[in-house]
């Protein structure tokens, strides 16, 4: 039963994606379009949903204070980058049998495989000496790592250096669709299952964890390798759906975007990871749409103010709700009568 | 069962142990008393691996375990109930109690330990979904002696299981301590409390700045009148 319902839900998904994709082209799904606008909207959801539940695999399940994410995602973008800069164009040649759309759908699945391998080991290379130290310690650690990734990577001459790098644009919004789909598919079966549940546990009290058997360690190191491998995920379709990779991506304001989009969703929430990313991505171009206001001689253009606004509403999210919107329950949770919660 | 052997802990320069030695018989309750900072708890993480001695020998049913790490003890049959309780306080009592039973893969064996935990307590199984930071601290004691139970130790460990409870609680925990011995566990029992711990276990240590200074039969120490005065306060 529930795998039924799974497959019909990922059916239902990936049509919906097809059809989103489908009018975002110049031609549209039977003459209803999205323009370019919408479309990279709808994209840089579907990332940052990625980044979200991945960063929240850390942070909100395994309580684990990372905030270098935006590292490991550029390991990943510029990994796949040079790859497909590289060998991109002599691939897709080889199989140009197959037509375009399939030899670079191609293309892309290997320069996701290669993002997520690199950002994977990238992930445990700073996983192992840093899991060592906990809650701030560990965030000093891993922010510090995530500018090491990238200043090293703004000193490499052959990815472009601090001159930025031309990527070519592999990816659309149904690879980015699908790959959130898949993301969230992964993380949540990780989430659910008893490997989960030992991350849970180390989250709640680590010294009763390992009093129960768990080897918190190297499910502190588990949970940050597969964070960072989805990150660089991300990474990869962000590089070839941007067409342009900067260094200056992946600051650690970068990094801090994706920790306010668990914090406001709710940290450990799987539903509120993906509703933060989904706020956090919207709401700062939601409001450019506020009016001016004519008071006497003086207008106030509240557009001006949009960044203002957004962190204010940032802030008196967080006074108001400081578990986040969701906490660490599901939006499941609340449809579901009250003895059954978990 | 459990042997400590001039067993000595450091953390950094500060010596918290200095050089122990005690001994747990199969089905002995012992207790471990003595003031704060007396290294009652020290010596609890030196032998459930949480601690690595600096030197001396912790042998667990003949076998060497200096240095072998706290996850790994569990299997070999050492269960701890933690100072301060530590339940997993977003889990529900169930899943708690599931978590306690984390090596094991037998839900037969598992639902049937789960029952007796709740026949012990009934209060957690009228709990069960609650989650377990919302129970009351005599709860949350009962819930994390019934967690450790859950691995089906041979030896359990519990750290301070009085700790800040009702007078009336400390008797109903007393009470299962008996009851988990009479089912064959052996208990080490580690207390402020000596008066209750002494008189609900077989043998004492006494335990001052990381040294042993009195040992023997629980009852003959309760009458001791230096015990008496220093930890009874009589």
């Amino acid at each position: 039963m529930n795998w039924v319902k799974s497959i019909g839900i990922s059916i239902i998904l990936i049509a919906l994606i097809y059809v989103i994709n489908s009018a975002m082209s110049s031609a549209g799904f039977f003459g209803f379009g999205i323009d370019d606008y919408y479309s990279r909207l709808l994209v840089f959801i579907a990332i940052n949903i990625i980044l979200a539940t991945s960063l929240n695999l850390i942070n909100g399940f395994t309580g684990q204070f990372s905030i270098g994410h935006a590292g490991f995602m550029a390991v990943g973008a510029y990994s796949s980058a040079y790859f497909t800069v590289n060998y991109g164009k002599a691939i897709e040649s080889s199989l140009a049998f197959g037509g375009e759309t399939i030899a670079s759908g191609i293309v892309l699945l290997i320069a996701i495989l290669i993002g997520l391998i690199f950002s994977a080991i990238a992930g445990l290379l700073v996983g192992i000496p840093s899991l060592r130290l906990k809650g701030d310690y560990l965030a000093i650690v891993t922010l510090g790592f995530a500018e090491i990734i990238r200043i090293v990577i703004l000193n490499i001459d052959s990815v472009g250096g601090a001159t930025g790098y031309q990527v070519g644009g592999y990816a659309n919004f149904f690879w980015v669709g699908i790959l959130a789909v898949i993301t969230i598919v992964i993380i949540h079966n990780i989430v659910k299952s008893d490997a989960g549940r030992a991350l849970v546990s180390i989250r709640e009290d680590e010294l009763a964890a390992e009093a129960m058997g768990v080897n918190t360690t190297r499910y502190k190191v588990i949970s940050f390798v597969i964070g960072s491998g989805f990150a660089g995920v991300a990474g990869v379709l962000f590089a070839h759906y941007n067409r342009f990779l900067s260094t200056n991506d992946f600051q650690f304001i970068k990094s801090f975007e994706i920790i306010i989009m668990i914090v406001i969703g709710g940290m450990g929430s799987m539903t509120g990871a993906i509703l933060g990313a989904i706020i956090v991505t919207l709401l700062p171009e939601m409001l450019r749409y506020l009016p001016d206001i004519q008071i006497g001689a003086t207008t106030f253009k509240f557009a001006d103010l949009r960044l203002v606004i957004f962190a204010l509403i940032l802030i008196l999210t967080m006074i108001l709700r400081p578990q986040g919107i969701l906490g660490t329950k599901e939006i499941t949770d609340f449809f579901k009568r009250k003895g059954g919660l978990r | 069962m459990l042997t400590l052997e001039n067993v000595s802990v450091n953390y950094g320069a500060i010596e918290a142990l200095n050089g122990i030695s005690l001994h747990i018989e199969q089905g002995e309750v012992v207790t471990l008393i003595g003031a704060n900072g007396a290294g009652k708890t020290t010596t609890l993480r030196t032998i459930t691996g949480l601690l690595e001695p600096k030197s001396g020998a912790v042998k667990f049913e003949g076998k060497l375990t200096n240095g072998i790490a706290a996850h790994k003890l569990v299997a070999l049959g050492m269960a701890m109930s933690p100072e301060g309780r530590g339940v997993f306080a977003n889990l529900s009592v169930r899943e708690n109690l599931e978590m306690g039973a984390y090596l094991r893969n037998d839900k037969k064996g598992i639902a049937d330990d789960m029952e007796r935990g709740f026949a012990m307590f009934p209060r957690l199984k009228e709990r069960e979904q609650q989650k377990a930071g919302t129970l009351s601290g005599g709860e949350q004691q009962m819930l994390a002696m019934v967690r450790a139970l859950m691995s089906r130790p041979r030896l359990l460990l519990l750290d301070e299981p009085s700790l800040g409870l009702a007078p009336l609680v400390v008797h109903t925990i007393f009470e299962a301590i008996e009851e988990i011995r009479s089912n064959g566990t052996t208990i080490l029992l580690v207390e402020q409390n000596a008066n209750a711990a002494l008189h609900h276990s077989d043998r004492a240590y006494v335990l001052e700045t990381g040294r042993i200074v009195m040992e023997g039969n629980s009852k003959e120490l309760a009458a001791n009148p230096k015990v008496k005065e220093a930890y009874l306060g009589e």
